[in-house]
């Protein structure tokens, strides 16, 4: 690990403040990631502003019905609430799907959105890798690409987007709201906050340098069936291969997000009419344009009967 | 960007109206901030004793009880949040040692496995270990301990899991939910089985 100085902020907007006066500084919360990434030195901030301090570590009502998540909530605590475990079943279960018991008590809201992909050759340093280095190519595209992207993905880069939670919010329509260094607020869109690889992976967010999360906000309840599947190569505590996160009616309508397959939660709204036609027809069109590598592309498979499964689930629940 | 030591940024205390950088941070210096390494001081509870730390901001709280504190029972393993040996308990929850540093643990409360039991009076869990023979190499098992007697008090608290069926009901004390909650401790020797009845007996004890 590098050497880094460390400062501990008391608000929001002083760590935005303090982080935007020095180049290569970071948030730190809780480190989960961030420190796996400083030890191997794919990270490498020469300051850490810790934001745990700030607050930012309530679940309260909106005015809306909906609720407003801190950055600083922790997964345990999120998936626990009794409110979200409630009316937001696949976010409770989406967290539960994730990481480890010691990894859940101290992953934060907002880390979990940031935390970066698990591509294996972003992560062997001895590797090519456009997210890692801008422009030393890709290694994994004609590499073990098994649990990489298969639609959204380009030339530059097939990363996927690791998180369980950020796919459940991607169909809650969750809102991230934030604070810049000059103390300016704004909101965006979950479905925003995320970008395809393009050619340049190494841009992951559309956040501005030193922008500071400050709470995730998600809608008032809409009912339904709530359902998270995650497939994976074993039983506990592993990254997806494929998730689907689905919110279904009692007639047969709904909601789905992939996870597993794309440099972010994977919806696409405009498919989601076909989910009368059946799991086949709704796989066509969300992953309409797919690129798999020879090594994934039985994700396509996977992704359709993990649907049909999903499916299946929702009308035995009803 | 060349740096030198005259081009830091030398500022007044912190106001409320303007943010500024303590003294020992360069504004400008990224480089000089990474170029030695910075100490920094933390007051940490650990096992019920304050201990006052002078370290390198890089310590972990892994490495600030083993190398700081010569508190070697717990374990390093992989240091990177697989293996969980190196778990431990702050402020009543389990958490990898290994991913959080030191100087983020300002008054925190740490209890290793030194602070469970001593081979003189025996953590229950411990003992349940040792009954069950629930390791073979041992490298794992202060990991294992320390994660399962936090396991016990999240089914307590009501923290629903993975294997829970319900997520309105409270979570059971069996062995499913056992088994998914212990899925973050790893064990290569493959005492799972052992562990699984250790932590069983004292769930039943404790009911």
């Amino acid at each position: 690990m590098r050497p880094f100085t460390y400062l501990r902020a008391k608000s929001p907007a002083e760590a935005a403040a303090l982080a935007a006066q020095v180049s290569d500084s970071r948030f730190i919360a809780g480190g989960t990631n961030l420190l796996d990434l400083m030890k191997l030195e794919i990270e490498t901030p020469t300051h850490l502003i810790d934001v745990n301090g700030v607050g930012l570590d309530r679940i309260e009502a909106t005015p809306e019905g909906g609720l407003r998540i801190g950055a600083l909530v922790r997964n345990t605590d999120l998936a626990a609430d009794p409110r979200v475990r409630k009316d937001y079943g696949l976010l409770s279960r989406a967290l539960l799907a994730g990481a480890s018991g010691q990894l859940r008590n101290v992953a934060t809201t907002a880390g979990n959105l940031l935390q970066r992909t698990r591509c294996p050759y972003f992560y062997d340093t001895h590797q090519a890798c456009n997210k890692r280095q801008p422009g030393s190519g890709c290694a994994a595209i004609d590499g073990f690409s098994r649990p990489l992207g298969i639609i959204g993905v380009s030339k530059a880069c097939i990363a996927t987007h690791p998180s369980d939670m950020a796919v459940a919010m991607r169909a809650l329509d969750a809102q991230v709201e934030t604070v810049k260094p000059d103390g300016s607020t704004r909101v965006i869109p979950l479905a925003d906050l995320h970008r395809l690889p393009g050619t340049t992976p190494n841009l992951e967010t559309t956040l501005s340098a030193h922008e500071l999360i400050t709470a995730v906000t998600l809608p008032a309840p809409i009912g339904g069936v709530h359902i998270y599947q995650k497939v994976r190569d074993r039983a506990s505590y592993a990254f997806a291969l494929v998730s689907v996160g689905a919110i279904i009616q009692q007639d047969g309508s709904g909601r789905v997000a992939l996870g597993g397959v794309a440099h972010k939660p994977w919806r696409v709204e405009s498919a989601e009419s076909a989910m009368a036609q059946g799991a086949k027809a709704l796989t066509e069109q969300l992953l309409a344009g797919a690129t798999p590598t020879h090594e994934n592309a039985f994700k396509l498979t996977l992704v359709e009967r993990t649907l049909a499964s999903v499916m299946a689930q929702a009308r035995d629940h009803a | 960007m060349t740096i030198s030591r005259r081009t830091f940024l030398i500022v007044g205390a912190v106001t409320a109206a303007s943010v500024a950088l303590p003294p020992f941070i360069s504004a400008q210096a990224s480089a000089a901030n990474a170029a030695r390494p910075n100490k920094a001081t933390v007051k940490i509870w650990i096992n019920g004793e304050q201990r006052d730390l002078d370290l390198d901001t890089r310590t972990t709280l892994l490495d600030a009880l083993r190398e700081n504190l010569q508190l070697t029972g717990t374990k390093k393993g992989c240091d990177h949040g697989q293996c969980g040996a190196c778990t431990v308990i702050a402020n009543g929850r389990r958490i990898n040692s290994c991913l959080t540093l030191a100087v983020m643990h300002e008054g925190s409360k740490i209890t290793t496995i030194e602070g469970l039991g001593t081979p003189q009076k025996l953590h229950p869990m411990q003992a349940a270990f040792i009954k069950h023979d629930g390791y073979q190499c041992g490298y794992c098992t202060p990991g294992q301990i320390c994660s399962a007697v936090a396991v016990l008090g999240e089914i307590r608290d009501g923290i629903p899991s993975h294997a829970s069926p319900s997520l309105t009901e409270p979570p059971k004390l069996i062995a499913s939910e056992i088994q998914e909650r212990m899925s973050g401790n790893i064990c290569r020797c493959g005492a799972y089985s052992n562990i699984i009845e250790a932590i069983s007996e004292v769930a039943e004890a404790s009911a």
